[in-house]
């Protein structure tokens, strides 16, 4: 039956996108501002930062990976760029190159750290969870040590040239939903049109079928958690200017907002099956719902994380259809 | 409590057995003084149990825990402090149970996570014959403690409420923002809304923020987007305070409002110190209170001075002209 064909195709890819048209028009019955340009670009600039660590995550788990590290690696580079800039000041005149500087070295710790963590799960058969479960309390740890258990804070005189990375606009858009755009595109370039793309997806359908077609699963797997801590580095070059500082409480709970928004996306967390789109879109699914809610007081604020949880659930199950249609 | 119960087994060992020669009860002699001494420095111990540096606050509470124990280390050498510090309520309370087996502390000083989950292991700890000083958050049972430091958070919540009333005495919109659903939060929170009763100051909203900068800035950003009028906002904590400037910058509407945050932060009360329009007063609430526990805790052990009952830090509000005195640029927070 083609109808019934071209239906269940529909729903694996449009599940997430049916998810977030019907948040919206949740969000434009519950408040009138929730339209308003300001409000949308808001959404935008702070989903970017779950966006482009989630974009990583897709990459990691649909190689058959997960890496718990990354809200805490968050903070770590943020505390690195933090301190570099910092102690730049009085020795580089120009704090553009002093802001240059802080990002490349923001980069090259991002994909450090993704070495290690792909290293230690390739090299050392470590299980990924346990590998970056325990990065996570070594990054945790170092930003809270670096912080001296306080904030770490950016000078003013490089913070206010810095925020305008954050705060900034190009044709009304703000810079830090082009960011996300952009490395969305890359994204899906490199999964959907690339030799690396397809090796990931062949790793986490099958690692050993992988192996025996010469596939280098070690190279690629350790790619895709070096890829990953690149995609926190960016999302931390966009971080930091926002309000300039960084602590150990810097990026709590990333890892599962990210994990969930690459999920709710479409992904498979056994891994096999990647969709960068979907991880887009469910980056502003999670970005929305708390909006919506602090946008209205006819729910109580204990019950916040009961409406998030139901959302996600009913999201995913939306988009899940097409499988369980699949199974019958 | 090893020591304790190897004098109990010489002095029964002296008891029932006849001492035959000399250079037993020498040996027997030598051993109790050399316990003996041992004990003497043990009665100087006390435990430090403590929330780790998760944010601003607390790391305020951990430097000055840190730098308390340096200074009466430094000044009494028969004194050991053991300071702990703990991630969870869990945690904490193993940490209470190495302090007695391991440390064979004297005196407890604890700052509890939360206060249901720890009565019980704080129990425990007075039970072995322990001084207890219960810092901040009170126990859910009375009679636990002999000594009880805290700040008041009825007394934040209704000094930032007096402010607020008095500076808008004409009526106005404001909106607030609440740290973490706890006792704590809850305290301030009601006091703030009972001061308010009755007055012509409307609060629009209030939603958690976490007592984060990051829940701040994107609370705040959506209070901006809803709510076209607002003359204030209670924010209840610095590092809230901190997120909420970001957003109100952002939306340029710094002229229209005033933000009252909490905590005495450093950077904060900065700005109150060079007279920012934005932030004209903060409220403390101040991470020290440690450090006054310690101190009298210490008291009680170098010169036994009665110390014993309930001591309740004010929280004043923090102003142009005072705020010198409530500003250390050497603090994390």
């Amino acid at each position: 039956m083609p109808e019934k064909f071209g239906f269940k195709l529909d729903l694996k890819t449009t599940g997430p996108f049916l998810a977030l048209i019907t948040l919206i028009i949740i969000g434009m019955l519950v408040n009138d501002a929730f339209l308003s340009t300001g409000n949308l670009s808001n959404i935008l600039a702070r989903s970017s930062f779950i966006g482009i660590v989630a974009i990583g995550a897709t990459f990691v788990i649909t190689a058959g990976g997960i890496d718990l590290s990354v809200g805490a690696m968050a903070a770590f580079i943020s505390g690195c760029m933090i301190i570099i800039m910092n102690s730049l000041i009085g020795t580089i005149e120009s704090s553009v190159a002093i802001i240059l500087l802080a990002i490349i070295a923001s980069a090259g710790i991002g994909a450090l750290a993704g070495l290690i963590n792909g290293i230690l799960t390739t090299k050392a058969k470590i299980e990924a969870f346990i590998v970056t479960l325990g990065t996570m309390g070594v990054y945790r740890s170092l930003i809270t040590y670096m912080a001296d258990g306080g904030t770490l804070s950016l000078d003013f005189s490089i913070g206010d040239i810095y925020s305008e990375v954050y705060y900034g606009d190009l044709l009304g858009l703000p810079y830090p939903a082009w960011v996300f755009l952009g490395v969305a595109i890359i994204g899906y370039v490199l999964l959907n049109k690339t030799v690396f793309g397809r090796h990931c997806l062949a790793i986490g359908s099958n690692e050993k079928v992988a192996l025996y077609s010469a596939i280098h699963v070690d190279r690629v797997k350790t790619m895709t958690y070096m890829l990953q801590g690149m995609c926190v580095a960016i999302a931390t070059i966009i971080y930091v200017p926002r309000l300039g500082s960084a602590s150990g409480q810097t990026g709590i709970l990333w890892e599962l907002e990210a994990i969930a928004a690459v999920i709710i996306g479409g992904t498979v967390l056994r891994g096999g099956y990647g969709r960068i789109w979907g991880t887009v879109v469910g980056a502003l699914i999670l970005t929305l719902i708390g909006n919506i809610l602090n946008l209205t007081d006819a729910i109580s604020n204990y019950l916040n994380g009961a409406v998030q949880g139901i959302i996600v659930i009913a999201a995913v199950y939306l988009q899940r259809g097409a499988w369980r249609r699949n199974k019958q | 409590m090893a020591q304790k119960q190897a004098v109990r087994a010489l002095v029964n060992h002296m008891k029932t057995s006849r001492l035959r020669t000399r250079s037993q009860l020498l040996a027997l002699t030598l051993g109790l003084i050399i316990l003996g001494v041992g004990s003497v420095a043990n009665a100087q111990t006390i435990g430090v149990s403590i929330p780790a540096a998760t944010h601003g606050w607390a790391g305020g509470l951990n430097f000055h825990a840190e730098a308390t124990k340096q200074r009466l280390e430094a000044a009494n050498p028969g004194l050991r402090i053991v300071l702990l510090t703990a991630n969870s309520a869990s945690e904490q309370a193993n940490d209470l149970e190495d302090l007695l087996a391991i440390h064979h502390i004297d005196a407890l000083v604890v700052l509890p996570f939360e206060s249901a989950p720890l009565t019980g292991p704080v129990r425990n700890v007075k039970r072995q014959g322990v001084f207890v000083t219960v810092v901040d958050r009170g126990l859910s049972e009375a009679g636990i403690e002999d000594v009880y430091v805290a700040g008041n958070n009825a007394e934040m919540g209704r000094v930032s409420a007096q402010y607020i009333k008095q500076s808008l005495s004409d009526g106005g919109d404001i909106v607030v923002l609440r740290g973490i659903p706890t006792v704590i939060d809850e305290q301030r929170f009601d006091a703030f809304m009972a001061e308010l009763e009755g007055s012509n100051i409307k609060v629009l909203d209030n939603k958690y923020a976490n007592w984060n900068r990051d829940d701040g800035f994107t609370v705040m950003q959506d209070f901006l987007a809803r709510f076209p009028k607002i003359d204030a906002v209670w924010a209840q904590d610095d590092d809230i305070a901190i997120g909420v400037i970001q957003a109100v910058r952002q939306a340029r509407r710094q002229d229209e409002l005033f933000i009252v945050g909490g905590g005495g932060m450093k950077e904060i009360v900065k700005r109150v110190m060079d007279g920012d329009r934005l932030t004209p007063v903060d409220v403390l609430y101040p991470p020290s209170m440690i450090a006054t526990a310690m101190e009298l805790t210490a008291l009680k052990f170098l010169f036994n001075v009665p110390i014993s009952g309930r001591y309740i830090l004010g929280s004043p509000l923090i102003t142009q002209e005072n705020a010198a005195e409530y500003y250390f640029p050497d603090s994390p927070f």
